[in-house]
């Protein structure tokens, strides 16, 4: 019965799934908490460039973003990070840098309601210890407001995997390419698309448990 | 005046510690702090009264800029108020705060919130500062609860943990603003009795609070405000028994009536 996947690599696809994954949730989850830092920051050009960046990048469909880092950034302005001979990796790490800079707009907005539920006491008195702007922000706020947006930040994780088959859109050989590949040779669609699903379910499913359990575990008594 | 503070002015020294100069402040149309004098020299225990709004908690949270002002001048210890950075970090650090709603940081141990400021802002080294720590938790009375967290405390544990992060950073002047008013009853003396004996150890303290009992025995001065202003300014004694304005007769009377 599952013959036809004898000559595919399906881990091999949801491998390359994963990697976009973990590398783009990385990149999102510094980008975003850089963001979330400026639209909090009491320079108004930071907080002005934060807002902008968000509600553009986050109102522009992520097919056009990852299009735009491929034969935008790609063709017409030549970057190549670091590996302009060599395709594959290349259109991998634009797809990452896409993806990356799409999500930070979610993250930032989860980690900006979080940091409004932080008690203004919290900042003023560590402001009034001598703490600077930016200790105040990475030693005090910014860890209670994580610990209480690890539900949405599970969300936006969640969403990103599935996202990252928006990069067969540039041919990142990763889950979703390979299915419509294997769709087109193969007389067995219900089944590959089965298959395919369940992959996702498999590696989102568990994500969601573990962070849910993390999240209770950390939460912030008041 | 009482026998606590004439002991408290012999070890006073006459130098000023904090100096407010013609202070206002708006917020928007509310004219919250207006013409604003005080001097309080280094050693001195000032106690702030007045009805609710009129300006206590403004004034307190103006002398280490968490507010900032409209006009005048407010120097601590001979040097003005910086306006941001650095030096305004640094100020702050000299000036020891502790709000009504304690505001320990909430994902802290009761220990990690002493040592927080002495190794971030006073780059003290870790050991040293979980040792002084320590000592400082002893002397508050919650040595014993250095592990556990802000919300594991009564409220009036959780306020001399406050007080003892504050005095962690060695502060020149603290400022107290209605420290018990958040407390049940049963947590008040705990708390005053931990302010009582560091007036008595020297320490120049500006105090908002109501407690009578307190001004008396600690305080060497009232000062009581009224919308904005400066009303009146006194011995507790000369305050409590013979006050001149009828703003502050009248306050006492409902403070008293109840
Ligand atoms: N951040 C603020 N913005 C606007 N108005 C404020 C702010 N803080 C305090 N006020 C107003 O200023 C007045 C004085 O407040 P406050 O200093 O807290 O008085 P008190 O501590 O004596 O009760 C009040 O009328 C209050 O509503
Ligand atoms: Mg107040």
């Amino acid at each position: 019965m599952f013959d036809f996947l004898e000559g595919y690599d399906v881990l091999g696809a949801f491998w390359t799934t994963v990697q976009l994954t973990l590398l783009s949730a990385v990149g999102s989850l510094v980008l975003g908490t850089l963001l979330a830092a400026m639209r909090v920051s009491p320079v108004p050009l930071m907080r002005g460039f934060g807002a902008a960046y968000v509600n553009i990048v986050r109102n522009i469909p992520l097919t056009v973003i990852i299009v735009f880092t491929s034969l935008g950034l790609s063709n017409i302005f030549g970057v190549a990070l670091g590996a302009a001979d060599d395709f594959d990796t290349k259109f991998f790490r634009l797809a990452v840098l896409g993806l990356s800079a799409y999500t930070a707009t979610f993250v930032c907005e989860a980690l900006r309601s979080g940091i409004n539920t932080v008690p203004v006491g919290q900042a003023e008195a560590a402001r009034a210890l001598g703490l600077s702007f930016t200790q105040v922000l990475t030693l005090i706020v910014l860890p209670q407001a994580f610990r209480t947006v690890i539900g949405p930040l599970t969300n936006v994780l969640i969403a990103l995997t599935k996202n990252t088959t928006v990069a067969a859109a540039i041919g990142v050989a990763e889950a979703a390419l390979l299915m419509k590949e294997m769709i087109e040779n193969e007389a067995q669609l219900l089944l590959i698309a089965t298959i395919f699903a369940l992959g996702f379910v498999v590696l989102t499913l568990p994500t969601g448990l573990l962070l849910g359990w993390l999240g209770k575990r950390l939460a912030v008594k008041r | 005046m009482t026998e606590v503070s004439v002991a408290k002015e012999s070890v006073a020294a006459t130098d000023d510690l904090v100096v407010l100069k013609d202070v206002n402040k708006h917020f928007g149309a509310l004219h919250v702090l207006q013409d604003i004098d005080l001097t309080i020299a280094r050693g001195e225990v000032v106690v702030v009264i007045g009805p609710s709004g009129s300006g206590k908690s403004t004034l307190c949270r103006t002398i280490n800029r968490l507010e900032t002002i409209d006009s005048g001048s407010i120097t601590i210890d001979g040097k003005p108020l910086p306006a941001e950075g650095k030096g305004l970090a640094r100020l702050r650090a000299d000036v020891g705060m502790v709000f009504q709603s304690f505001n320990l940081f909430a994902h802290k141990t009761v220990l990690e919130n002493v040592v927080l400021g002495q190794v971030k802002v006073r780059k003290a080294d870790k050991a040293k500062a979980e040792e002084k720590a320590r000592a400082l938790l002893d002397r508050v009375g919650v040595g014993t609860q250095a592990d556990k967290y802000p919300a594991q405390l009564s409220g009036g544990q959780q306020q001399r943990v406050a007080i003892a992060r504050a005095l962690a950073m060695d502060p020149k002047v603290m400022l107290f603003d209605e420290p018990t008013s958040a407390l049940d009853p049963e947590m008040i003396n705990e708390v005053l009795e931990v302010m009582q004996q560091l007036a008595r150890d020297g320490m120049t303290m500006i105090v908002v609070t109501h407690e009578m009992g307190f001004a008396r025995s600690a305080a060497n001065r009232v000062v009581f405000m009224a919308d904005g202003r400066i009303v009146e300014e006194a011995t507790p004694d000369q305050f409590f028994s013979n006050p001149r304005s009828d703003r502050a007769k009248d306050f006492l009377s409902k403070i008293l009536h109840h």
